[in-house]
């Protein structure tokens, strides 16, 4: 068994660990960023990245030996030829469904950092004191204003596009220039701003991806391609490996390792501190130990979950963490796949170039100010205006040339948009080990039990009939109302399986993102959230692990950890 | 997030989701039920072509044969539908070759291309006419549409395939289509006249 020392090991190396690895190496601490899956360098392994649709045998579309070996993947967009390969293996890496949970994992460098959507929004001072006000699961020990100096901090390193709108429900942010609203997006923004006073309102989207170069990192900027989840080239959108790790690796201070799957904290119970990590090298089986002052765990929200649950079980049988009763609790995601979209008439004479990485987004309205519903929170929706392309069923041309020379044309303009709704804590949604089942490694693995509840079916409800009146009053014609199957996971925005709190006996986490029961472990993804929100959580994550690696280095300096 | 909405938005848009793309088959299990799965011969494969360019034929700008559509559409059948529509789509070329042989006493192949064209265009208004009880009512629920919807007629998965191989092929994306690699660009206010092509590629 080798050891090797470090002061900080970081656990996972996609959008908060890429930021703990550079703000800890930064501040000068010797890092350890493990990663389980393969190393991925920027710009040289992305092999697909220049690749169009005639490339792909099967020009990008899933085959059915793709949908046998990824049945979760294929229940949604992410199988298909241009992104495989990008996604866990789910022969190697099972989970088990007691209810249907769509689990969609990156496992290499970067992880979903390489494939997010890049939607980037604050949460609102509200979603800080909501669970209080409601009485719904418990406070956050923070409030906006601790958080808002890293938001200002984070964005201006990542690169935000957007506008200032003054919104109380979506505070602004450091932005660069937005990417635009079409033609008929501006039409349809002015007619919603006119028709409810102000009180909705469709604004530019805000998005992870640069509008303008950012030379320091050796960033072009985005290049309108639209191809985003390929790893862009051109360093256009925020990832760990066009952003946060090059500037990681620049101090000198950085040791990366892939291939490494951390399977414990370890614990040391005299100090009541961890020690370090173990690890499989998941191409050698072989274990190994990595010591050091703190742990950054920031392997995804179920992942750093199943990580402390399999840490200090001598001392809590359930793990790290399980002493609140909270671990493994209170997974939350955004629903979606309900909304609406219609026709646009009037802009025949008009159309556009490029391709856009963002479209617009509608900020909450519901239960805000004086509006109150039959059920608690919001959502918001995202959306775009394009003319249809040859994919459209013109059903008045049999085939020929007719038929050809009409697909050749853009058809009339559609404008669409689906919801992201927030799901509340609860404590019957959880995950836990199921030691029946195991990986390829041997190891134990999750098992999900989590479902919708009545106050989310009732917002679904809101989530369809809102965007076909929206849609409807501003003079959009033939709206129709959709809603799609949802599984819990869809969002791809697991949170809140470790969540932050006031006190030891209901959290997992301080106000700091430390664990209550190891002071020197800290995480800082999805799992420390103790609400959802609306908004797409990415850049919550970026400006906690921000404050906790500041808090993490002072402390270290104070000797307090 | 529009790449999560945009597929189910054109399923409503033309009411029968695209095959391969969102499976019809009630149930959906058939995928594990077969591993064996249908080729197709050279003559197959040039049937395929001919169907293609009978449906998107050579005008000022190249056809489906010129952009392979048949080779293509024979790799994507036997790799990304399930059995049951491969069986549907190897019946429904027999169908054909049948079909050329009653109404012209020929082979597909050997048939001019307005026969061609006589022959196909019936077909494709079968096709319509099978399809329009299942296909109507869009705000139906994807797994509502899936319990209504039977399996299309075959016609309708080899205009889906023609018009699917030949948009997204080289010739159809960069000749046909206007196709610009690295746009460096959003304009959103661009002006349109009646006869300018679509983009190769989203938007």
């Amino acid at each position: 068994m080798t050891t090797n020392y470090f002061d900080a090991i970081v656990v996972g190396s996609g959008i908060s660990g890429g930021w703990a690895a550079k703000e800890l190496t930064e501040k000068g601490l010797k890092v350890l960023l493990l990663e389980r899956g393969r190393n991925i360098e920027h710009i040289k392994d992305y092999p697909n990245a220049f690749k169009e649709a005639w490339d792909y045998p099967h020009r990008d579309a899933p085959t059915q030996r793709m949908k046998k070996d990824y049945p979760v993947l294929s229940r949604d967009y992410p199988l298909n030829e241009s992104t495989f390969g990008m996604w866990a293996n789910e022969k190697e890496s099972p989970y088990v469904e007691k209810k249907r949970f769509d689990w969609f994992r990156g496992y290499h460098m970067g992880g979903r950092s390489l494939l997010w959507g890049r939607q980037s929004y604050r949460l609102n001072e509200r979603d800080f004191t909501a669970n209080l006000e409601d009485g719904i699961a418990v406070d956050w020990p923070i409030r906006y204003s601790d958080l808002a100096p890293w938001y200002d901090y984070v964005e201006r390193f990542a690169g935000i596009a957007g506008t200032r709108e003054g919104l109380d429900v979506l505070p602004d942010g450091q932005y660069l220039p937005p990417v635009p609203l079409n033609v008929v997006e501006q039409s349809v923004a002015a007619r919603i701003k006119k028709a409810y006073g102000g009180k909705r309102v469709m604004i530019h989207g805000r998005c992870a991806n640069i509008t303008q170069p950012k030379p320091e990192q050796n960033r072009v900027g985005c290049q309108y391609r639209s191809k985003c989840w390929l790893g862009c080239p051109f360093g256009g959108y925020f990832s760990t490996q066009s952003a946060t790790l090059p500037v990681a690796l620049k101090t000198g201070n950085l040791t990366v390792r892939p291939f490494s799957i951390v399977t414990r904290v370890l614990y040391d119970k005299n100090t009541k501190k961890a020690s370090g990590v173990e690890i499989i090298d998941s191409e050698t089986n072989q274990t190994y130990e990595f010591k050091s002052k703190i742990v950054f765990l920031n392997a995804s929200a179920f992942n750093s979950t199943w990580v402390l649950m399999n840490s200090a079980t001598d001392i809590w049988p359930d793990g790290l963490g399980s002493s609140s009763g909270a671990l493994g609790h209170n997974v939350m995601d955004h629903h979606l796949n309900v909304g609406a979209w219609g026709q646009v008439e009037g802009f025949d004479d008009k159309y556009y170039s490029g391709r856009r990485p963002s479209g617009f987004y509608v900020p909450r309205f519901r239960n805000w100010g004086d509006d109150k519903r039959d059920y608690v929170r919001g959502f918001g929706y995202q959306g775009s205006a394009s003319r249809e392309g040859w994919r459209r069923d013109v059903a008045e041309l049999a085939i020929g040339a007719n038929l050809k020379d009409a697909l050749t044309e853009p058809g009339g303009w559609t404008i669409g948009m689906g919801g992201f709704g927030e799901m509340l804590p609860d404590h019957s949604n959880r995950i836990f080990l199921d030691k029946t089942v195991k990986d390829k490694w041997g190891l134990p693995v999750l098992a999900m039990d989590v479902e919708l509840k009545a106050n989310e079916l009732k917002m679904r409800k809101d989530m369809q009939q809102d965007a076909i009146d929206i849609l409807k009053a501003a003079g959009v014609q033939n709206v129709q109302g959709y809603e799609g199957e949802y599984g819990p996971g869809m969002g791809i925005h697991e949170m809140g399986t470790a969540r932050m709190g006031r006190d030891a006996k209901s959290s997992v986490l301080n106000g700091n993102n430390q664990v209550w029961d190891a002071p020197n472990v800290f995480v800082t993804d999805g799992a420390a959230m103790t609400s959802a929100s609306c908004v797409n959580p990415s850049l919550t994550y970026m400006a906690l692990t921000a404050r906790a690696a500041n808090f993490a280095v002072e402390a270290l300096k104070k000797g307090e950890l | 997030m529009e790449r999560r909405d945009l597929l189910k938005m054109i399923a409503a848009a033309t009411g029968v989701a695209f095959v391969g793309a969102e499976a019809w088959a009630a149930g959906g299990a058939s995928s594990a039920a077969s591993e064996a799965s249908v080729d197709f011969s050279a003559k197959d494969v040039q049937l395929l072509d001919d169907i293609a360019e009978t449906i998107l034929p050579a005008t000022q700008t190249p056809g489906a044969k010129a952009a392979g559509c048949g080779a293509v559409m024979a790799t994507f059948i036997r790799d990304c539908y399930e059995p049951a529509q491969q069986q549907l789509v190897k019946a429904g070329l027999v169908d054909i070759r049948a079909l050329a042989k009653h109404q012209f006493n020929n082979d597909f192949l050997a048939l001019t291309a307005a026969q061609k064209l006589t022959l196909l265009q019936a077909l494709d208004t079968a096709s319509k006419n099978a399809s329009s009880g299942a296909a109507g009512n869009s705000s139906l629920s994807d797994s509502k549409r899936k319990q209504r919807d039977g399996a299309p007629h075959y016609f309708v998965l080899l205009k889906q395939l023609s018009i699917f191989t030949f948009f997204t092929s080289k010739v159809g994306g960069t000749q046909v289509l206007r196709y610009q690699a690295v746009p460096g660009h959003y304009n959103g206010d661009l002006p349109y006249k009646k006869g300018d092509r679509a983009w190769a590629t989203g938007g």
